[in-house]
């Protein structure tokens, strides 16, 4: 299928997919419907599976079992007119350090095969707010701004699908509230918005549903209350990880009390 | 096939641009290239005589060990930051950013050659020149054969933590081959009396398993890159 070609983005369907590493299975039985139009919350402690699933949202990595339907199309079936649709801004940020913040957006530009992208760039770089910035080396960049050049490389191609992994690290309360403000311009737009954080209270207002992934499997948390609460019932309901280092690692990753 | 060609070039300039900033993989492999054909002249020239036969076997192993230098690090650079992911996951097809690839590390490895033929011929008094053509050819030709495993493998082994060690212990058995052709090619070539239908016949064996590793390379790059 030629890169041209659209694909239908209404809906992404997991249909029982799992996704093993060997003997230790990362994902077990995931079945989720995602729709136009949504932001979703993808939650869960450290180590939950939440990366594994943008993955194989992203079409970088196969599920073990189960399939993940874009409209009608699986991932095998949608190759490179399917990936031309998707963004995914993951932990790391994908950005090569010794070139400068244009050259990085210019070439992924190139990669995606856009038109006028020396223009795209730059109006990229003024929303990232780092106009005055563009031509240096991105090594010299603070985390904050890396993110946020980052974020827009990922957003460059106008992508139907926008998965973000813990997109509010290093940003700060501006940055932040740009982000959110962005987010909901994306979901306006009709466009799928994944969203794997830790930040409760930023996103509550944010997400129109969120789901809870603990130990590889996936929930819906409910709607009623605030979303730290559901999310800390959710956990408090979940079986605990086997063994004293599972133990460990659920309490570290318990949700604490903001700061005041 | 235009847009294959894009975005190959694409990654061939992102790869040269970083390049020309640090220089980290021209230097390294230059280095280590002379200090190896100083080292094997210590070993092999006596009282300004070369052993016979020694200058082929010289320059090809030192390509070979310079090579396995530059190819390590050939997807270093995509492995920071995670890049790689970003690369595969824009729509073009992935053998256009293998080729890309490979290109980057032909360019580095023809300017690391050109400096170790001309080191060779004068340690060793080797007329590597007197068929300077031929010379050409049997060293394009082999330096694509060993490069263009050499680039798969770098790729197939970027998620695995052991990759130093791994890409020689793979990447030799595959390619020696290719260095045996190159070095009986090149040693017909400087003998007193050149044997260029010998020549030629290793450049044809050498050009027949350029093919073969290239399609294999260029078939295998996409499952191999899916995680």
């Amino acid at each position: 299928m030629p890169p041209s070609q659209n694909v239908d983005f209404t809906q992404v369907t997991l249909s029982n997919v799992s996704r093993s590493y060997g003997r230790r299975r990362a994902l077990s039985q995931v079945n989720v419907v995602l729709s136009a139009g949504e932001i979703i919350g993808l939650l869960g402690p450290n180590g939950a599976g939440k990366s594994t699933l943008l993955g194989l949202l992203s079409t970088l990595a196969e599920p073990s079992g189960g399939q993940v339907f874009y409209g009608d199309l699986s991932a095998s079936q949608g190759g490179a007119a399917l990936r031309a649709q998707i963004g995914f801004l993951s932990h790391d940020l994908q950005l090569y350090p010794e070139l400068t913040a244009r050259e990085n957006l210019e070439f992924f530009g190139g990669l995606y095969g856009l038109d006028r992208v020396p223009e795209r760039a730059t109006e990229a770089l003024a929303r990232a707010n780092l106009s005055v910035r563009a031509d240096d080396g991105v090594d010299g960049f603070s985390r904050g701004m890396r993110q946020r050049l980052a974020l827009e490389r990922t957003l460059l191609h106008a992508p139907r699908l926008v998965l973000l992994d813990e997109p509010f690290t290093g940003l700060d309360e501006a940055s932040c509230t740009a982000l959110v403000s962005r987010l909901t311009q994306l979901r306006a737009a009709g466009c799928i918005v994944v969203l794997a954080t830790h930040d409760l209270d930023l996103v509550d207002p944010l997400l129109d549903r969120a789901v809870f992934l603990r130990l590889g499997r996936l929930g819906e948390l409910g709607s009623a209350g605030p979303l730290r609460a559901r999310y800390r019932a959710a956990l408090a309901e979940s079986p605990p990880p086997r063994g004293a280092r599972g133990q460990a690692d659920a309490a570290r990753s318990a949700p604490t009390e903001p700061a005041p | 096939m235009r847009r294959f060609f894009q975005v190959s070039w694409l990654v061939v300039r992102k790869d040269l641009r970083v390049e020309s900033r640090n220089k980290e993989m021209l230097l390294t492999t230059l280095f280590f290239a002379v200090s190896c054909v100083l080292v094997f002249s210590f070993g092999f020239v006596r009282g300004g005589e070369a052993l016979a036969g020694s200058a082929s076997g010289v320059l090809w192993i030192t390509i070979a060990f310079s090579g396995t230098l530059a190819l390590g690090r050939a997807f270093e650079r995509e492995r920071h930051h995670d890049a790689l992911r970003g690369l595969l996951l824009a729509p073009a097809e992935r053998p256009a950013i293998y080729v890309g690839k490979l290109l980057g590390v032909l360019l580095l490895l023809a300017f690391v050659e050109a400096l170790v033929v001309i080191m060779v011929a004068f340690l060793f008094r080797a007329p590597l020149f007197q068929h300077g053509w031929w010379l050409l050819t049997l060293l394009g030709l082999g330096t694509v054969g060993f490069a263009s495993v050499g680039t798969l493998f770098s790729a197939m082994l970027l998620r695995t933590r052991s990759r130093a060690v791994l890409l020689p212990v793979l990447l030799y058995p595959v390619t020696i081959p290719v260095l045996i052709m190159g070095v009986s090619g090149t040693f017909a070539l400087v003998q007193p009396e050149p044997d260029l239908a010998l020549a030629r016949l290793w450049a044809s064996m050498l050009c027949f398993f350029d093919v073969v590793f290239l399609t294999l390379a260029l078939w295998t790059f996409e499952p191999v890159m899916t995680e």
